[in-house]
């Protein structure tokens, strides 16, 4: 092309400049597929809300499920361990190593009391029945046992947590209390989680 | 010569793979029947689906499975979550290993296998059946109709004579659009054997083809989603082109003199 | 690298030095984006960069589909249906990959049949010739072993008849169908090593690209009127040339644009035409398809390797004198790689001193008709082995033969070429008219 041609030269790089922006739209159009494929697929979406038939597990039990991979312990306490819950959370949320609810179904500052901690029980039952959390130690990511512990509720055998009936951390080099999933009442004996 | 020779031999080359699909058929008859979903802007009749869906149900899920569609898509049909849940619980039972049982199925199961008398699997037919060949081996009518997997099953669920033989202890009935004429599948549907919420009228044919819709979705879920990732390509591309075109023209614009004659 | 005289890269900064006295990188890549290349070159001259641009598709889309592949008998089926149905964006990827094998082949057959019309497989270009013919054959192989990759029906039975093929090999073929199967039929053993072997032989393929780039920018490409450029001083060659960037690649990507319209168009609209039905019917070992038939790209040499049976002269002939060692079947595996030994041994059998096939008006005619013969065989690959059809398969398989064993050689004996234009130059203004003589090309 001739430089005689400067009155044509705008229009000349005004359509290099489309026809390029259109090539950098084509290759970003290209790209975005092959980085969305390596994110969760279908079926491992369908995974991320569950629901658990409970009405098996009875006072005093407990229910291990697996939920996005982990663990998922769903208590049913006994009348005793509530009002053992409840005197534990007498001595008031200041004098805890980890004073917030860790409740996903609520606000992040909310304080870790029982009620905070606990399910709404569905109609009939006492409440604070119910309380569902992470089955995974906020230390290193073992796994607690249930009833075992100085507090009556969760002991991590890996480096000596104690829980209590809340889940809450008492005693041991755990910085956190056991975390609440988003869970909620589908009906009296079922519940979804996430 | 070269040129318009090649063009030709491009051309051909295009058409003559689906050479490939045509096997012999004997007399078969295949329907072409119009389905919805054809062409590049055609889109399912969810109540079509959502019939072929109630079909399969009450129906063919007796002696076939789909085993490669999972419960959770049929939200794809205009289902609710909790009537994905409500249907899959009350139709389907699934082997838990975990349970070491079987329990209800749910939207994160699949269809049930179903191999109990040897039918084959659904999910993929549509795509598995070829109703359309030739001629001669060339696949033209492929490319014009569209493979005919739907049109094939719908063909073959209308497409009973009534006439049955036995043969080697197996009853066998006549079909018109089944390769070798007789087919030992007993035929599946009759008059008013479903009734439609939608009022739909349940004749044999209207029910063919509810349920070869139906497999089509189940074969290829993804059509639509698809078909719009086809259409946004092909406007792009053109649109590209076009551009390169100009652009290419001017580059050389310079280095080609004009023209002398 | 280029025996063209041009300008060479010249470090200018510190910097450039610095890199290019240790790392000659930038020069190498300007030397290779830069290349003189013929300014005559016409639209047959696009397929390389297609063809590139196939291969570096189809290694980016493979390697994300292995992602979520399972190279198991009892999983690949369903995987797939996996990648289909819940893989975000699995359908597309996958009838890009499958479809984008069908381009690849489409792209190769016109690259091969433009060498074989314009010469360029002649002196002094045999060593790309020959090296693209070894990326033809590990394009082969890797479809085949990718076809096999889905465990459809036409998956298994397509590697039960061509690893068969082995078998017909005299004295030890049993031995080496059992080898490359690792076992006494095709199954996990065999579907694992075609898993990995399909993953490697592309990367192979993108080498041997590399060298096939390097043998002709040394020679030079080849222009439709087989001249070669001038290279007396670098203002001569600058008048036969332009440089490859923008002037050639904007051209290419173009064409390129166009072609993924078409392309794009059939992923989106029926990306299951070329494919079988029923490869959509998980593998089972107990029951083989009415008719199985390859790929369409497989159809030419696959008809050429069913057209020798037991009732050819030529066969029972080969049996006798070799004491019944070449067998009808081994006969036909001979044939199908000899089809494309013979092409690969065109610039030997080729005696025409004259490349271009535009000045050579006998050559020619028996050309188109070896496009229309390949196209037949295409066809015939397709249809049953039974009369008519195996008649027309061994005349259109002889034709392949006689075409580059007794055409080629004869015809650079008998035929008088027409007159050539005395340069590339001459040959452009004659189509283009003369450019303005003050006009430089842009930078």
């Amino acid at each position: 092309m001739s430089h005689a041609e400067d009155h044509e030269g705008t229009r000349r790089d005004f359509l290099y400049y489309v026809a390029g922006g259109a090539g950098v739209v084509a290759t970003g159009a290209a790209v975005w597929p092959l980085i969305n494929q390596m994110n969760p697929s279908a079926d491992v979406q369908a995974l991320s809300s569950i629901r658990q038939d409970v009405s098996g597990v009875e006072p005093g039990t407990q229910l291990t499920v697996k939920w996005l991979g982990k663990p998922v312990f769903i208590r049913h306490r006994t009348g005793a361990e509530i009002q053992e819950a409840q005197e534990q959370d007498a001595e008031g949320v200041e004098a805890l190593p980890d004073p917030l609810a860790r409740n996903l179904n609520l606000n992040a500052d909310a304080p870790a009391t029982d009620a905070n901690r606990v399910m709404p029980s569905p109609e009939g039952e006492a409440p604070g029945a119910w309380i569902v959390q992470m089955g995974v130690c906020t230390h290193l990511g073992c796994v607690p046992l249930g009833d075992a512990g100085d507090f009556g509720g969760w002991f991590c055998p890996c480096h000596g947590s104690h829980y209590d009936l809340a889940g809450r951390i008492r005693k041991g080099p755990a910085p956190e209390n056991l975390p609440i999933p988003p869970v909620e009442w589908v009906d009296d004996s079922t519940i979804k989680l996430g | 010569m070269f040129k318009k020779l090649a063009i030709g031999a491009a051309f051909a080359i295009a058409l003559i793979p689906a050479a490939s699909n045509a096997a012999g058929g004997g007399e078969q008859h295949i329907e072409d029947f119009h389905f919805s979903f054809e062409g590049p802007f055609g889109t399912w009749d969810q109540n079509q689906l959502q019939r072929g869906l109630q079909i399969y149900t009450e129906v063919c899920a007796a002696c076939h499975g789909l085993r490669y569609v999972p419960l959770r898509d049929l939200e794809a049909l205009g289902y609710s979550e909790e009537e994905v849940i409500a249907y899959s619980a009350e139709n389907f039972e699934v082997f838990d290993p975990e349970e070491d049982d079987f329990r209800p199925a749910t939207p994160v199961d699949h269809f049930p296998v179903n191999d109990g008398v040897g039918a084959p699997d659904l999910s993929l037919m549509a795509k598995a059946r070829a109703g359309f060949h030739g001629p001669y081996g060339l696949g033209i009518n492929q490319l014009v109709k569209g493979m005919g997997g739907p049109e094939y099953i719908a063909s073959l669920l209308d497409g009973y004579t009534g006439e049955e033989k036995e043969e080697a202890g197996t009853v066998l009935y006549e079909n018109t659009a089944f390769p070798g004429g007789w087919i030992s599948m007993a035929p599946p549907l009759s008059e008013d054997q479903v009734e439609f919420a939608d009022g739909h009228p349940a004749t044999v044919e209207a029910m063919s083809e509810d349920i070869a819709a139906f497999l089509m979705w189940t074969a290829e879920p993804k059509m639509m989603e698809r078909k719009y990732s086809g259409f946004v390509g092909v406007v792009f591309l053109t649109l590209l082109s076009v551009l390169l075109y100009l652009v290419n023209k001017r580059l050389w614009a310079g280095v080609k003199g004009k023209k002398e004659h | 690298m280029s025996g063209i005289p041009h300008d060479h890269y010249e470090p200018k900064t510190n910097g450039e030095k610095w890199l290019d006295s240790r790392l000659p990188i930038v020069g190498l890549i300007y030397n290779t984006i830069m290349i003189p290349t013929p300014k005559n070159l016409n639209w047959w001259w696009i397929w390389g960069i297609v063809l590139a641009f196939c291969l570096a598709l189809q290694i980016v889309t493979g390697i994300v589909l292995v992602m979520h592949y399972t190279p198991h008998v009892d999983l690949a089926f369903a995987s797939i249906e996996h990648i289909m149905r819940n893989v975000n964006g699995g359908y597309m990827l996958r009838y890009i990959h499958m479809n984008g094998a069908s381009l690849f082949f489409v792209a190769v057959y016109i690259h091969i049949f433009r060498g074989l019309f314009y010469g360029s497989y002649k002196a002094p270009r045999e060593i790309t010739w020959i090296i693209g013919m070894l990326i033809y054959l590990m394009m082969m192989g890797t479809a085949f072993m990718g076809y096999v990759l889905p465990w459809g029906q036409m998956s298994f039975w397509g590697a039960t008849v061509i690893t068969g093929l082995f078998g017909a090999i005299p004295f030890i073929g049993d031995a080496i169908q059992t080898w490359l199967l690792g076992g006494p039929a095709v199954d996990n053993a065999t579907l694992n090593r075609f898993f990995s072997l399909h993953y490697l032989l592309p990367f192979v393929i993108a080498a041997l690209v590399i060298v096939h780039i390097w043998a002709f920018h040394t020679t030079g490409n080849n222009n439709p009127t087989g001249v070669e450029v001038r290279r007396g001083s670098k203002a001569e060659a600058k008048k036969d040339t332009l440089p490859f960037w923008p002037y050639f690649v904007i051209k290419d990507v173009f064409a390129l644009a166009v072609i993924l319209v078409v392309f794009w168009a059939v992923v989106g609209f029926m990306p299951n035409y070329l494919g079988h039905p029923d490869n959509y019917i998980e593998a089972n070992p107990l029951v083989t398809p009415a008719h199985i038939v390859p790929e369409w790209y497989f159809l030419p040499f696959y008809a050429i390797l069913r057209a020798f049976t037991g009732e050819v002269w030529v066969v029972q002939f080969a049996s006798f004198i070799t004491g019944g060692i070449v067998d009808a079947k081994f006969f036909g595996v001979l044939a199908m790689f000899g089809a494309i030994l013979v092409m690969a041994l065109a610039p030997w059998l080729d005696t025409s001193t004259v490349r271009s096939g535009k000045y050579r008006p006998m050559f020619k005619w028996w050309f188109y008709l070896l496009i229309i013969d390949f196209m037949a065989l295409m066809w015939l690959g397709a249809q049953e082995a039974k009369y008519p059809y195996d008649v027309f398969s061994l005349i259109a398989s002889a034709y392949w033969f006689a075409y580059f064993l007794v055409i080629l050689p004869l015809l650079g004996v008998i035929e008088k070429p027409e007159a050539q234009p005395e340069t590339i130059e001459e040959d452009f203004n004659a189509h283009y008219g003369k450019a303005d003589a003050d006009a430089t090309p842009a930078e």
